[in-house]
């Protein structure tokens, strides 16, 4: 078990009242395997993936519960101690590529500044290093590309960099945040490609955040979906494709248009928007747009419960106990 | 290059010669400015203005007019003073050049230092009393006007504390030439440095301390924290860099006003005999060939500043860099 992150909490706090941005949120991740976390904006898969990375800095934050990386509570893990970890063992690939890297210094410096603030290398000696991540990532003339700044190259080339430089460590956990939603779609498919392929080779576990299905079904071997800063439903990537439980991975599933068959008039949508976490309903917070929703419903707050296909939600859960 | 050097070039001289037109037209469509009353006296007889006129060219095309000046400006540098014909313009300004030039870089590199340091240290403990407090002394900075400073710092080392073991190094008033007393040079300067320095370093600290806290926003911050470098480095090499921009710009304009005469009261309060004196004097006398000959020095120098300003920029950020 890489990574084990139990019953975890993150709000803040604004001038409007608390916001619980997540909720109770809880997941494993084993050595090598790509978790696929879905959901709308704001339904806190980011967030609870920074709070992994210790990057939630804003003081008004508070964190609860247990992030266990190799079996080691990073929750309340002094600064010092976090650091050695993000970037070496843990790192990470932001969503926007245009804004990721700082633009006063070359792709080379950047990539050779986070190996050497973590290994004890000679400026050359990194630098060698930097030209064969480059390499690896696909760059046409890597020896070339160190010396590039941010902004002479394509949104493709700079999150290949940024890639490049999430790997150069090595990391045993990467966190992919949406990396493909900024892209075209001809250049997402290679850099999914590059992805799985590093998966192979470097062996790290991935956690890869994304609102597209699509690229779920292509590349997670698990999946968890979330909605309002909780998790409604979990289980591999087989479980969540053939037999969607919550009505919400149903309505997401639903909104993909079929490739093959009869167009559908109008793409089915799901109705109503996301609550606002500062006014959660008091019951299951998808209620409002659930197109099954029941008297339970309006009370209480389905929970997710055991076992490695699991949905949040009160339907469900009858239907289990009338089998 | 060297394109671009000739280019910036040609257009510094194109701005001189704008303000040099304009100056010398708005000399002569000023109502009541008529330079032949002005020399002869009051109550002159029509026969004494006519000789007037003539003797100094006012009867000559204003363009006529104009050309000469500008000769026995660059050319021939004969120009003298309607005030007192005896007057060499040119070697009046050029005698003033070293008075101000000395207040003036001393008291840059005095705010710049100070105002950088405040600057980072109170960015780096935003929201702390510490940064509360310095930003009060830079307003308490930016409030005291420099003619009531510059008294109220006289009045302390020149009378009232003079003979404290504190102050009674400070020289009485006036400047000395560094080449023949470096020693005296230094000491008639601290004050007058300090006096111009602080209204500097309140405005400098602030906009730094702003332009720094802005870049820690900015998502490659993010990128460099999840590289797992300290906050200094993050400090120092990532958000530093783009946020001496402002502070670039501000200093430019600055220093070139500065230089071109602007650091009058400072000059006046201490009794240094620089440029803004010289033009404040020939302003008052309405003295054309003086007035000429400072406000085309003044331009120069704000023209050069901002030149040099657009070099630095390219040197702080490479996505200015056009090949």
């Amino acid at each position: 078990m890489i990574l084990s992150v139990r019953d975890l909490k993150v709000s803040f706090r604004t001038h409007d009242g608390l916001v619980r941005a997540i909720d109770g949120v809880s997941f494993d991740l084993e050595e090598s395997e790509i978790l696929g976390v879905v959901g709308e904006s704001g339904s806190g898969k980011t967030v609870s993936l920074l709070a992994v990375m210790g990057l939630i800095t804003d003081p008004n934050a508070t964190i609860e519960g247990s992030i266990r990386y190799k079996g080691r509570e990073l929750v309340g893990l002094p600064p010092r101690e976090l650091r050695r970890l993000r970037g070496n063992e843990i790192a990470m690939i932001f969503q926007d590529p245009m804004t990721a890297l700082t633009p006063v210094y070359t792709i080379g410096w950047q990539i050779a500044e986070q190996i050497r603030a973590h290994r004890g290398v000679s400026k050359s000696k990194a630098m060698e290093r930097v030209e064969q991540l480059l390499a690896e990532v696909n760059f046409p003339n890597p020896h070339e590309a160190m010396s590039r700044y941010p902004h002479q190259l394509s949104g493709g080339m700079r999150q290949r960099a940024v890639i490049a430089m999430a790997l150069s460590c090595d990391p045993t956990l990467l966190v992919a945040d949406e990396p493909t939603t900024a892209l075209d779609v001809t250049v997402q498919a290679g850099i999914l490609d590059l992805v799985r392929k590093l998966r192979a080779t470097h062996k790290s576990a991935v956690v890869f955040i994304t609102h597209d299905m699509g690229v779920v079904s292509e590349l997670a071997d698990r999946v968890m979906v979330m909605y309002a800063g909780r998790v409604v439903e979990r289980g591999t990537r087989t479980d969540l494709f053939s037999d969607p439980r919550h009505p919400y991975t149903r309505a997401l599933l639903g909104s993909i248009p079929p490739l093959t068959g009869q167009k559908p008039r109008r793409l089915p949508a799901i109705p109503g928007s996301p609550p606002s976490l500062l006014r959660l309903p008091q019951g299951c917070a998808f209620g409002p747009r659930c197109p099954v929703r029941y008297e339970p419903c309006e009370t209480a707050k389905p929970d997710l419960g055991a076992g490695a296909h699991a949905a949040a939600c009160f339907r469900v859960a009858q239907a289990w106990a009338n089998r | 290059m060297i394109y671009a050097i000739l280019r910036r070039f040609g257009q510094m001289l194109f701005v001189m010669f704008g303000i040099s037109v304009i100056v010398f037209l708005i000399f002569f469509a000023t109502p009541g400015a008529d330079p032949a009353a002005r020399i002869a006296g009051r109550n002159a007889s029509p026969e004494v203005l006519a000789a007037v006129r003539h003797s100094f060219g006012f009867d000559q095309p204003l363009y006529v007019q104009y050309v000469r000046m500008m000769e026995k400006i660059f050319v021939t540098g004969d120009l003298t003073s309607f005030v007192n014909r005896g007057w060499k313009v040119v070697p009046a300004v050029m005698d003033s050049i070293p008075v101000t030039l000395s207040l003036v870089f001393g008291a840059a590199i005095l705010w710049v230092v100070v105002s950088i340091v405040i600057g980072i240290v109170a960015a780096a403990t935003r929201d702390s009393w510490l940064d509360k407090l310095l930003m009060a002394l830079g307003l308490l900075g930016i409030s005291m006007p420099v003619y009531w400073l510059g008294e109220v710092m006289n009045l302390i080392t020149q009378s009232r504390y003079h003979d404290s073991w504190a102050f009674s190094w400070v020289p009485p008033l006036g400047y000395k030439n560094f080449s023949d007393d470096p020693k005296g040079w230094f000491l008639t300067l601290v004050i007058p440095w300090i006096t111009l320095a602080i209204l500097y370093i309140g405005i400098y600290g602030r906009v730094l301390r702003a332009a720094i806290i802005e870049s820690m926003q900015e998502d490659y911050i993010r990128t460099a924290r999840a590289k797992g470098l300290s906050e200094t480095r993050i400090l120092f090499r990532h958000a530093l860099r783009t946020s001496l921009i402002a502070f670039v710009t501000l200093f430019g304009l600055d220093f070139g006003a500065l230089v071109g005469g602007s650091a009058l009261l400072t000059e006046v309060v201490f009794g240094l005999h620089g440029i803004g004196k010289l033009t404040y004097d020939a302003l008052q006398n309405l003295d054309l060939p003086m007035i000429m000959a400072t406000v085309m020095y003044a331009s120069m120098f704000v023209v050069v500043a901002n030149a040099v300003v657009d070099f630095v920029y390219i040197l702080l950020d490479p996505r200015l860099r056009t090949s």
